[in-house]
């Protein structure tokens, strides 16, 4: 006789996409993404939520995906790095952090890429002080945060002049 | 003179080739990447200080249902005096081998003691406190001057450095250089100050925790899988560790999510092999974030004492100083670098410098960006301004009377070459931040900083590909954009547009050897490797292009991506295309030991103001100048600038490892060890000076080690500018402001 796994059934929108998956009743929704459905970006650099790098979009808001239950996402969207870009086409986030140069290493990225489309949903014209402490959740240690902001300001306007 | 003098794409700004993969979530680091029939793997630690290990029973782990492996420090080689690596990587195996798993006798808090692998997270964790250990817990000292004291517990009593050979004590290395004849040179001096001051042990914060995944066949050939600055140091340091055959062991470095020095050396990696051979099956190991901190080398705290002599004129005369390194429990080296660059900024003809490490219950110190040099210089360059007030002079000109340029010596005797020291102190003074009025309570520091920079060994190959594409593969893991400045340097070369350069990290097997992504040596040395095999490219192009038009070989020349001769000319892609036809597969590959190395200095302004009702430091104002040689890619070189000044401010206001008196780390996590955040900073204005190293073809010099130099003096200046009282103790949190502004 197997011993019992314990496992829970959750279904889930993820990335736009109606989907399953088993999970412990303790597994965090982080885990899950990355270890079951093999959407790696999003990165636990701490599992505490004080580095950020596992941010996603919880129903349209910012959590931390490391201090979710895997199994408090039923029947809810969850958005991830990898359902930021349309397609081929990136976000305005992603195409600044490129063109400025925001990212070093890269391990905050997929973060400081979720955390900065939910402010620019929230506030199309952040000042820069706005989007310092938007941000004030995802830690860098490679950039000192320069071209994030730059980038993040700068996507800003060029999404505002989309919208024009 | 470098070989090329004007450039057609270095310098320019091109979106960096791996970005796509970085932005969109798809790049894969150290924990990202899952083997087939994997299981994993869980570190059993100490929660003792100091302790022998008086037994460890994993007989009831072991008997747990999907509990494959289990090992001890007995299943690693017993380390006798062997050394291995060189530079920055060079350490004894008796140094690393605890550093991965302890063997009968425990010096710090969370030393591993055993590993288990199981076919679950969850089961190698519960299977790990099923581990039985029992201890004899000895007294842990993890202060220094405690350490160093006659009735201190000996760490080892084993070790004794050059020249104190009678009694063990806890003195790990002792170091002292004398240039000229200080002694008089105080004598003859008008002014002198002495002062001392300390910086406390720090981590490199890197964001991705330290993760592997190792498979061993049944031939015993191994593949693993790491976030590392280095796989061939992981393949050395493996084989070393574990006794497999170097030859056995293929690594393939993964995306690296920060290392700063840290990512040097080897936690799990040997772990997870022994591990996978025992059990079978492929092992991941990923470290817990408070492992990190409790378990993985931080960056020396240290206690220098600097005395400086100087004429009325603005002359500095003598200097004489005396660093203290906390090393950890093993040997870290921390001493040497103190004691032989301290006063590498200035010219000095007799100084006297002296290093020492102490060995304390705590983890082995590691390389953090300039290893133990912003400890030193945090006093040096304090001194150097508490001097200048004394003379009634400005900082900046203080600093260009007697700052090192061309021909100067500092304590290792070699005279620089050309350097750019000097410029950056130029555009230092005529900065529109320096040249502006300090904001009522706010103060203003400033301060400089050198770095060393590495060279060591580098390989790059290049295949030409059908269409005119090229992979260029070299085997230096990409921390922060070296695959462009790859690219870059190749597209210069070759003429043909960036975007067909393929810039790739590869395997161990698959490039020749390539020192580690430190020593702020990639771009150089890396670079250098590039550009060789690129021109060797470009020869043999020319070569084929001889031998179809008939003539000559040195009559053709490359120019825009093809070969001329007269009114002919074949493309790099024609070239590409026919190559088969022309003498085959067009593929180079360039190694070296760099000797172009440059030393690096920078030059920093920072504006500080002190909330005198709650002791917050805010940075209002900060600019970082540098000379970078040649920026081959300004974006990447501005942002190493940013980030090291960065975490100079995170050291020099906050950062600070806490130990309680039974030796346990009190802050392991980034909420309590608080590394600066966005809305901690200003923009960090990055003002690239390039003064080219004339050792290297393109001018390069390392740029990523410098700037973490310069902060804690220009902040620690900035903060007394700000509040009239003397800092010489950092960090610069509340709580200390406080207590001194209360105290004055």
């Amino acid at each position: 006789m197997n011993k019992p796994l314990n496992k829970m059934a959750v279904q889930a929108t993820i990335n736009g996409e109606n989907t399953a998956f088993l999970c412990s009743p303790g597994q965090v929704l982080a885990e899950v993404l990355r270890d079951e459905l093999e959407l790696i970006g999003t990165k636990i650099g701490c599992n505490t939520g004080d580095c950020g790098a596992c941010s996603v979009l919880l129903d349209n808001r910012l959590v931390c995906s490391c201090l979710v239950l895997a199994a408090e996402v039923e029947g809810k969207s969850v958005q991830t790095v990898e359902g930021v870009a349309n397609g081929g086409e990136l976000h305005p986030v992603q195409q600044k952090l490129l063109e400025h140069g925001g990212l070093q290493c890269g391990i905050c990225t997929p973060g400081v890429v979720i955390a900065a489309k939910a402010l620019l949903e929230h506030n199309s014209d952040p000042t820069e002080e706005q989007a310092r402490y938007w941000l004030a959740g995802n830690l860098c240690r490679c950039t000192g945060y320069d071209k994030i902001i730059r980038a993040v300001l700068d996507a800003a306007k060029t999404m505002r002049e989309e919208a024009a | 003179m470098n070989a090329y003098q004007e450039f057609k794409i270095i310098g320019s700004r091109p979106i960096r080739p791996d970005g796509l993969d970085k932005v969109t979530g798809r790049a894969r680091y150290g924990a990202d990447l899952s083997m087939q029939g994997q299981i994993y793997g869980h570190v059993v630690r100490s929660p003792y200080a100091h302790a022998v290990v008086q037994s460890i029973d994993c007989s009831k782990a072991l008997a747990m249902e999907g509990v494959l492996a289990v090992m001890t420090g007995d299943d690693l080689v017993k380390p006798g005096n062997e050394m291995l690596g060189s530079g920055e990587g060079a350490m004894a195996l008796k140094d690393l081998v605890p550093m991965v798993m302890s063997q009968g006798k425990v010096l710090f808090h969370s030393q591993a003691v055993a590993a288990v692998a199981a076919t679950t997270p969850e089961l190698a964790a519960e299977a790990a406190r099923a581990v039985e250990v029992t201890y004899e817990v000895l007294p842990a000292v993890t202060d220094v001057h405690k350490a160093l004291a006659k009735d201190a517990p000996i760490l080892h009593d084993d070790r004794f450095p050059d020249g104190y050979p009678e009694e063990p004590t806890n003195l790990a290395t002792h170091i002292s250089l004398t240039v000229g004849d200080p002694d008089a040179a105080f004598e003859r001096a008008e002014v002198v100050v002495e002062q001392t001051y300390s910086v406390p042990m720090c981590h490199q914060g890197y964001i991705e925790p330290h993760a592997c995944v190792a498979r061993v066949d049944a031939a015993g050939r191994v593949d693993l899988w790491c976030c590392t600055q280095g796989h061939f140091a992981v393949r050395h340091y493996t084989s070393a560790v574990t006794g497999m055959d170097m030859g056995k062991i293929k690594v393939t470095a993964s995306e690296i999510g920060g290392g700063f020095g840290g990512k040097t050396t080897v936690y799990l990696e040997p772990l997870a092999v022994v591990l996978a051979q025992r059990a079978g099956r492929p092992v991941k190991m990923v470290m817990d974030r408070g492992d990190v901190f409790r378990a993985t080398g931080p960056a020396p705290g240290a206690e220098t004492r600097v005395k400086l002599g100087a004429m009325r004129d603005g002359t500095l005369v003598a200097a004489d100083v005396e660093c203290l390194m906390d090393s950890g429990a093993y040997n870290g080296n921390p001493a040497g670098i103190p004691a032989f660059m301290a006063t590498a900024c200035y010219k000095l003809t007799d100084a006297r410098s002296t290093g020492r490490s102490v060995y304390t219950n705590k983890p082995k110190i590691h390389a953090y960006r300039a290893p133990s040099i912003p400890q030193v210089t945090l006093g040096f360059e304090l001194a150097i301004t508490e001097l200048a007030a004394e003379l009634g002079m400005d900082p900046i000109d203080f600093r260009l009377m007697n700052a090192v340029e061309e021909g100067d010596a500092n304590m290792m005797g070699a005279p620089y070459k050309r350097i750019g020291l000097r410029e950056c102190l130029e555009v230092a003074r005529n900065h529109a931040h320096y040249q502006s009025e300090v904001a009522e309570g706010a103060g203003r520091g400033v301060a400089m900083g050198y770095w060393i920079n590495a060279g060591m060994q580098s390989s790059a190959t290049l295949n030409v590909i059908a269409d005119g594409h090229v992979a260029v593969l070299t085997g230096s893991p990409d921390i922060g954009g070296s695959r462009a400045s790859m690219a870059l340097m190749a597209s210069e070369v070759l003429g043909i547009p960036f975007e067909h350069i393929h810039p790739q990290v590869v395997a161990t097997d698959a490039v020749g050897h390539t020192d580690l992504t430190g020593g702020s040596r990639t771009t150089l040395a890396t670079g250098q490797a590039v550009i060789q095999a690129a021109e060797q490219c470009v020869a043999e192009m020319c070569r084929r292009a001889a031998v179809e038009w008939d003539v000559e070989p040195g009559v053709v020349a490359w120019s825009q991506g093809a070969a001329h001769y007269g009114d002919q000319s074949l493309t790099f892609e024609e070239l590409a295309a026919r190559a088969g036809a022309m003498g085959g597969p067009l593929t180079f590959s360039s190694s070296l030991t760099a000797t172009s190395t440059a030393p690096g200095f920078g030059v920093h302004i920072c504006d500080a103001e002190v909330d005198k009702e709650t002791g917050r430091t805010t940075i209002t104002r900060y600019t970082a100048i540098q000379d970078a040689g040649k920026a081959i890619h300004p974006d990447y070189v501005e942002g190493q600038m940013q980030g090291g000044a960065v975490q100079g401010i995170g050291w020099a206001l906050n950062e600070e490892y806490l130990y309680n008196e039974e030796g346990v780390l009190e802050n392991p996590g980034f909420l309590d060890y608080r590394i600066p955040v966005a809305s901690d900073l200003p923009f960090i204005d990055a003002v690239i000076v390039e003064v080219a190293n004339p050792l290297h073809p393109f001018g390069v010099k390392g740029v990523g080690e410098v700037p973490i130099v310069p902060p804690m003096p220009a902040i620690a200046e900035a903060v007394y500018q700000s509040t009239g009282v003397r800092f010489r103790d950092l960090p610069l949190n509340p709580p200390k402001i406080m207590a001194a502004l209360a105290k004055s």
